[in-house]
């Protein structure tokens, strides 16, 4: 699997490094249990479209949001992070 | 028909016409007491513990594809139950006792080969992590030796003690651990069940599960609407999907795990090893390959295959354990999907949703679990409530914090 870095190109994925699902908001300290229940152990883990996020430590060491489908691995977007966070 | 070696001699006489297919292949009816989602392993041992430790014998397994498809037919085939955890110790010990006495229960050749597990060790510290691991086995009444260089180096003539970065110390061996030929796992289970008169029902994917009131009340399925009083999800890597069929969303990702298998050669290894210092494991089967396999790729995924790093990754460590083997060209590779814990335990338990029993978060070791898996799975359907080798096994021990985490990492999916 090659991923489309914004500043260095198609990379091979071993450059990467993935951490999951991207705009999963961290819940206030004094949010209830639940909320960070969900957030740390729930996921919505589709077959399908996946927005999430990996970090090219080996390369431009950029956060990227990647846009992949699960079932066949084919990637539809690659954004750096500090842009696709800003977006709602 | 009863399996023997009278039944071999009998058809010896008569060409050998007289078998019949292992399992009927049923129309769905359109009503059960319990329908079980998904015949893999765990799907399959399920039903038939139903069927024989609890009467229950109103059961359809149902299969979105053929049985043995899924993980259970895809595994490295390694069984074992050295874990530390109380809670693992005696579920996967109590697997191990099954797995014992398999092949007589359900009359099928499994291969079940207790041929040792070694866990080698790399370093003082792993070494201390190993006895302790060692120790608590032995206090749960679990086989486990420590060994030193010297009974490594007697066991295994071909490995490379000497590595310069990842010397090997010793090793940590059960050797009532094995492994078990899988697809006769998968096979042995579906025919044992079927003869107890369960229904296998192959290529019919559940689309939907009906809900009324808080209560389950039968499955859509791709060969029509069956209507069911309680339902068991045993889908693997796709439990998060069967879930969300039942509006719940579970603590599981889904990743991709490889195994691999080398050309036949003659038996140069007659154990089970794993690698310390690097995610990497191997074994011989009885045809001569090696089989082996190392760790996920690390990323979600329902796609059966995987990619060239790991497969590099694993070469290397093959290498580095036994520099032999880099003569040796791979013949297969293949995928499968794993559902990803995040506390690297399962889940076997009941839902919020009444009638709805949950069977999931397996990650790389579910065909050790698939005996004692089923075992439990089927008391706490039959019974409501969960076996005490099950009861901490809960989907809600991670809302309450009472996670089971071998490695004590947090929460992430790649523990297993
Ligand atoms: C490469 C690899 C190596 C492994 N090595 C080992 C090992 O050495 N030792 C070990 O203990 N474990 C190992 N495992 C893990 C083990 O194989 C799995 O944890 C275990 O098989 C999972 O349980 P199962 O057999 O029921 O799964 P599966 O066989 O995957 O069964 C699940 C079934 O559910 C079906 N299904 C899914 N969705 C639906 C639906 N909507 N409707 C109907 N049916 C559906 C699937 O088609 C599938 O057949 C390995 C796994 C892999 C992939
Ligand atoms: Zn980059």
């Amino acid at each position: 699997m090659r991923i489309p870095c914004p500043l260095c190109g198609a990379r091979g994925n071993e450059e990467f490094t993935y951490l999951g699902p991207a705009g999963v908001a961290r819940p206030a300290p004094e949010a209830p249990d639940d909320a960070w229940h969900a957030y740390l152990h729930e996921r919505v883990n589709p077959a399908g479209q996946h927005r999430e996020l990996w970090w090219h430590g080996q390369g431009c060491r950029a956060w990227i949001v990647v846009t992949r489908d699960t079932r066949t691995h084919r990637i539809e977007a690659a954004t750096l992070a500090r842009d696709a966070e800003a977006r709602p | 028909m009863r399996y023997s070696v009278f039944a071999l001699l009998r058809g010896a006489l008569t060409g050998q016409k007289h078998w019949t297919p292992a399992w009927r292949n049923p129309e769905p009816k359109r009503a059960y007491d319990t329908v079980i989602v998904g015949g893999g392993g765990h799907g399959l041992a399920t039903a038939y513990y139903l069927a024989k430790e609890h009467g229950i014998t109103d059961v359809a397994v149902l299969e979105k594809s053929w049985i043995g498809s899924g993980n259970v037919g895809r595994n490295t085939t390694i069984i074992r139950s050295n874990y530390l955890l109380p809670a693992n110790t005696q579920f996967y010990e109590k697997s191990l006792q099954l797995w014992e006495g398999l092949e007589q229960d359900i009359n099928f050749n499994a291969m079940v080969s207790q041929r040792g597990v070694l866990n080698l060790y790399h370093s003082d510290a792993q070494r201390d992590a190993y006895a302790r691991r060692g120790n608590a086995m032995r206090l749960a009444g679990v086989d486990a030796e420590l060994l030193d260089a010297a009974a490594v180096r007697a066991m295994l003539p071909g490995l490379d003690m000497d590595n310069a970065r990842f010397p090997v110390m010793g090793g940590l061996l059960q050797r009532r651990g094995g492994t078990v030929r899988h697809d006769a796992v998968a096979w042995g289970y579906a025919r044992a069940a079927d003869r107890r008169g369960v229904d296998i029902v192959e290529n019919c994917e559940v689309t939907g599960i009906d809900i009324v009131q808080g209560r389950v009340t039968g499955v859509q399925t791709t060969r029509g609407a069956i209507r069911a009083r309680r339902i068991g999800l045993a889908a693997a890597g796709n439990s998060s999907r069967v879930a969300a069929l039942a509006g719940l969303r579970l603590p599981i990702e889904s990743h991709v795990l490889q195994a691999f298998v080398s050309e036949g050669i003659k038996p140069v290894l007659d154990t089970v090893v794993t690698f310390g210092a690097g995610h990497f494991y191997v074994s011989q089967s009885d045809k001569g390959g090696l089989v082996f396999g190392g760790d996920i790729d690390g990323y979600n995924s329902y796609a059966q295959r995987g990619s060239l790093p790991v497969v590099e990754e694993v070469m290397e460590c093959a290498v580095a354990l036994f520099p032999a083997f880099s003569r040796l060209r791979y013949l297969r590779q293949w995928g499968g999907i794993m559902d990803m814990s995040m506390d690297g335990s399962p889940i076997i338990g009941t839902t919020p949703i009444e009638g709805l029993f949950l069977n999931c978060g397996w990650c790389y070791g579910g065909f050790k679990a698939t005996p004692a898996s089923g075992w439990c799975f089927a008391h706490t359907i039959a019974t409501g409530a969960p076996h005490p080798l099950n009861a901490a096994f809960t989907l809600d021990r991670f809302r309450t914090g009472a996670v089971i985490d071998e490695k004590g990492a947090g929460a992430t999916p790649n523990l297993h």
